[in-house]
């Protein structure tokens, strides 16, 4: 008894360290005071304003548009770069997921400056598209690491079986190897969409000029004083997904994603 | 099967490459600028896409040490910057910027006093490549409930009565600029021996200082988190009117003015929108909306006659009588060798 | 031949990890290898010996250390408690802790800012409950608080995966053999939670060693990382070569990384999902 209590209260605690910031970035986007340091009374006009702040949706829409493009792209490199890994001998596999790993395990600061070395002396323009490749890159690896456990656990036989029957390979795959990896397939989508969604230090150093994220444009708002209306914004984010979240969860779902 | 997958690759790195051309810009164009961050009224640029129909790119750094690279390095082609006085020595010295067509910009030569034009030969010579935005000094922004006593020299920020609630700047020149006039040398010193000095006293004043900040102190500040902190002087009008407790001086060491100007970088690929930008900039009211949004002095003499307020007018925070300072000076480039001298030396401080 | 053909769906990867993983390192490699002049020197790497960078090295491998621990002694329990709860939603669990990801991670950074500053949230409320002030920002308990926040979730998610990959019919049988919890924690749970262990490790230790952003926004910019060092040879001094060079050494610590993950977690097991 008296351990389940200890327990939860633990839980208890470690939530409110997680969630104690982000309930304070809500507090906020009601704040009437432009400045955090001040609270100036209740206020929605944030909300309002930010309808009208042409830079932040801007930066929303680029934020999206790269998440929803790099993380798609991503899944789909990666998917396919799995089904062949998934054949290859075990040395090859090893050197492969080996270079998949690097990204995943090396600093974000050398993957962002080796980049940008690489743009620049390619002569790129800095700007949406390199952004794009660089969020490419650090994504493939979520997605492998999601597909891969799955697509090991395949039966072989299922697919030859349908090759036998007369399937082409392409449709053999889709009926019958991709409903199993799918959901592996989903979750690596997810992980990479949030990587994408949240990640500065790689944008920093391969952005261009006028082409900001929300990471980037908060990153200059700091110095100088977040604008309410990105607080208002990202509480807008917040309760959405997390709401996503509940109704996904509320709703009767059919048994899967048990091991993933 | 194969076609299909690497069919849908090209298609994927189609798209994102589409993004690299893809933004065409207005109707006659773009511009690309490069300015210090909230260093003008947004309401301005829609003002310029409106009449000009040039869709204009804004992007924004925090030191003059920051936008170099950048623009050294070409990745990001810029049509109109605008860097401080020393870095724009450093770019002319470096061949990175072009001279202007003063035909394209008659409201610059029309506005801008005479002084001013004077000043910035200290670093473009013949007043052929900048046109000068906004000027100021920097000084010390103190709140009056804290500190005790007239606040008239750089030394206050080695009291031990205020540790930990001194802000200092968190950028080369202007911390040894306060280091080196503490200590009564000139602050574009490249003696190693001066420049040693300036350094143990940044490396003693280090325990005393509550953070290195840059364009943060303003906040700081308003917020009553510090005391005493390094500031610009167009920021001392801002914090001033949202906080009435805060008080703005030059110190009797003497300070850096510095002039911060437009320039068109020679790799601009609009040079002609670029001229039409630093024009628009440059007309009465215009200049006029950018001083009262960002209280930054103006050197736009048309435009300081359209200011309404008597007080902000006459202002002597926005704009002081120089005159009656004598160690003013203006900062200048120093050269690679000392560049790297600052960064080491700066880089010991800050690992202290 | 069906293998061949399907080696042959790998090639846009492989080409794609060629151009965008391979030859990024091999410009670090090339920059941090040569000088000015573009002769090969060993000096950008040497650099690292030198006092400041020595220094700032040593501060960021101590905070990234201490970050690493504080995160493993406070996900390991929690990752338990999850693991043992018989929540019949994996995935719940799991997005629970990357939700705050969706807020922005600079915004939580700086939000922990304002907690934890003089006039902050927190002090007003300590004084208005009569207790001392707490006076952590801009110190190095500032910088290690951020680091523990934001990477905790990447020390717990792995190490709940490995421990509710754990057959309980192990753990049963253990005990029917006589031991006891504490016995059966050490000889079982744990031995076979390492995979996870590693990977969280992994997880937080590389990210906490190479931040530039949580010392600026929590440290005042008075403590210098390597990671700022770093980020500052690039942004603003702009001697990439310099930057370079420190960052191989940077990259030893990554390879150290690499190798134990290799070891101890051949199939990519204890990974986040």
């Amino acid at each position: 008894m008296i351990k389940t209590t200890a327990k939860k209260i633990y839980i208890i605690l470690i939530f409110i360290f997680l969630y104690a910031p982000i309930a304070t970035l809500m507090v906020f986007s009601f704040n009437k005071s432009r400045t955090r340091a001040k609270w100036g009374g209740f206020t929605f006009q944030w909300y309002l304003s930010l309808l009208g702040n042409r830079e932040i949706m801007q930066a929303l829409w680029n934020t999206l548009l790269i998440a929803l493009i790099s993380s798609l792209s991503a899944v789909v490199i990666g998917t396919v770069a799995c089904i062949a890994i998934n054949s290859m001998s075990k040395r090859r596999r090893a050197i492969i997921m080996g270079i998949t790993n690097i990204p995943m395990l090396n600093a974000d600061i050398v993957t962002g400056i080796s980049l940008m070395l690489l743009f620049i002396s390619l002569g790129f323009k800095f700007g949406l598209g390199t952004i794009l490749l660089s969020h490419i890159t650090f994504n493939i690896p979520y997605v492998i690491l999601c597909v891969m456990p799955r697509m090991r656990q395949l039966n072989p036989s299922t697919y030859e079986a349908a090759l036998d029957l007369g399937a082409s390979p392409v449709h053999a795959f889709f009926k019958v190897v991709f409903p199993d990896i799918l959901p592996g397939v989903l979750s690596g989508f997810l992980m990479a969409f949030t990587m994408s969604l949240d990640d500065f230090i790689i944008t920093h150093f391969t952005k261009g000029a006028g082409v900001d994220t929300l990471s980037t444009k908060i990153y200059t708002e700091v110095k100088k004083g977040i604008k309410p209306e990105m607080y208002a914004l990202s509480t807008i984010i917040f309760v959405t997904v997390l709401l996503l979240l509940f109704l996904v969860n509320k709703a009767p779902k059919e048994k899967k994603e048990r091991k993933v | 099967m194969k076609k299909i997958f690497l069919l849908t690759l090209c298609s994927a790195i189609l798209l994102s490459l589409a993004g690299c051309g893809g933004s065409s810009g207005g109707e006659n164009g773009e511009v690309i600028v490069y300015n210090w961050g909230e260093y003008l009224d947004p309401e301005t640029i829609a003002l310029f896409e409106e009449e000009t129909g040039i869709k204009v790119i804004y992007d924004e750094f925090e030191t003059n040490e920051i936008m170099y690279p950048k623009v050294e390095a070409g990745a990001t082609e810029y049509d109109v910057i605008c860097p401080s006085d020393y870095m724009i020595q450093k770019m002319l010295e470096n061949d990175l910027l072009t001279e202007l067509d003063f035909n394209n910009i008659p409201n610059a030569k029309a506005n801008i006093g005479t002084q001013y034009w004077e000043s910035s030969k200290e670093f473009d010579p013949e007043n052929k490549y900048s046109v000068p935005y906004c000027w100021g000094t920097v000084g010390i922004l103190y709140n009056k409930t804290m500190v005790d006593g007239t606040v008239d020299s750089w030394g206050i920020l080695w009291d031990e009565t205020y540790k930990d609630n001194i802000l200092m700047q968190d950028s080369v020149r202007d911390a040894f600029m306060v280091g080196l006039k503490l200590n009564g040398f000139s602050m574009n010193s490249t003696d190693a021996g001066e420049l040693e000095t300036a350094k143990n006293s940044l490396i003693q004043q280090k325990p005393l200082v509550q953070a290195y900040v840059v364009d943060q102190v303003r906040d700081k500040m308003i917020g009553n988190e510090a005391a005493i902190g390094v500031i610009y002087s167009g920021e001392a009008i801002y914090t001033q009117r949202e906080n009435p407790d805060l008080e703005y001086v030059i110190p009797k060491e003497g300070t850096n003015v510095w002039i911060d100007s437009w320039v068109i970088p020679k790799n601009a690929p609009n040079k002609e929108n670029g001229e039409k930008f630093i024009d628009f900039m440059c007309r009465p009211e215009i200049a006029l909306m950018n001083f009262e949004f960002i209280t930054y002095s103006t050197p736009n003499e048309a435009a300081r006659e359209l200011i309404e307020d008597d007080d902000i007018r006459n202002s002597t925070i926005a704009f002081p009588d120089l005159s009656q300072y004598s160690n003013l000076e203006t900062f200048q480039y120093l050269g690679e060798d000392a560049d790297r001298l600052y960064n080491d030396l700066w880089k010991e401080v800050k690992s202290e | 031949m069906k293998n061949s053909r399907l080696k042959l769906l790998s090639s846009p990867y492989i080409v794609w990890a060629a151009i965008f993983i391979i030859v990024p390192l091999g410009m670090v490699f090339y920059y941090g290898l040569t000088d000015k002049t573009g002769a090969f020197t060993m000096e950008n790497v040497i650099a690292m010996m030198s006092e400041e960078h020595a220094k700032a090295l040593w501060i960021s491998l101590g905070l990234s250390l201490v970050s690493t621990a504080v995160c493993f002694f406070l996900a390991y329990p929690l990752a338990m408690i999850l693991a043992n709860m018989n929540v019949s939603q994996h995935s719940f669990i799991v997005l629970i802790f990357i939700l705050p990801m969706w807020m922005n991670f600079l915004l939580r950074t700086l939000a922990w800012q304002t907690l934890l500053e003089k006039t902050g949230v927190i002090n007003n409320v300590l004084s208005f409950l009569h207790l001392p002030a707490l006076n952590i920002i801009n110190t190095p308990y500032a910088i290690i608080l951020g680091m523990v926040y934001n990477f905790l979730p990447f020390m717990v998610l792995p190490i709940y995966n490995s421990l509710v990959k754990i057959d309980p019919n192990v753990v049963n049988a253990a005990k029917d053999l006589g031991a006891n919890n504490i016995q059966t924690f050490f000889k079982i749970t744990l031995p076979l939670s390492i995979p996870g262990i590693i990977s969280g490790i992994t997880m937080v230790f590389i990210p906490a060693l190479t931040t530039f952003v949580i010392s600026k926004l929590l440290g005042g910019s008075k403590i210098l990382l390597i990671g700022n060092v770093i980020e500052e040879e690039f942004t603003q001094a702009g001697n990439w070569h310099l930057g370079s060079g420190l960052s191989i050494v940077l990259m030893i610590f990554i390879l150290i990384n690499m190798a134990a993950s290799a070891v101890f977690d051949k199939d990519g097991e204890g990974g986040l999902l």
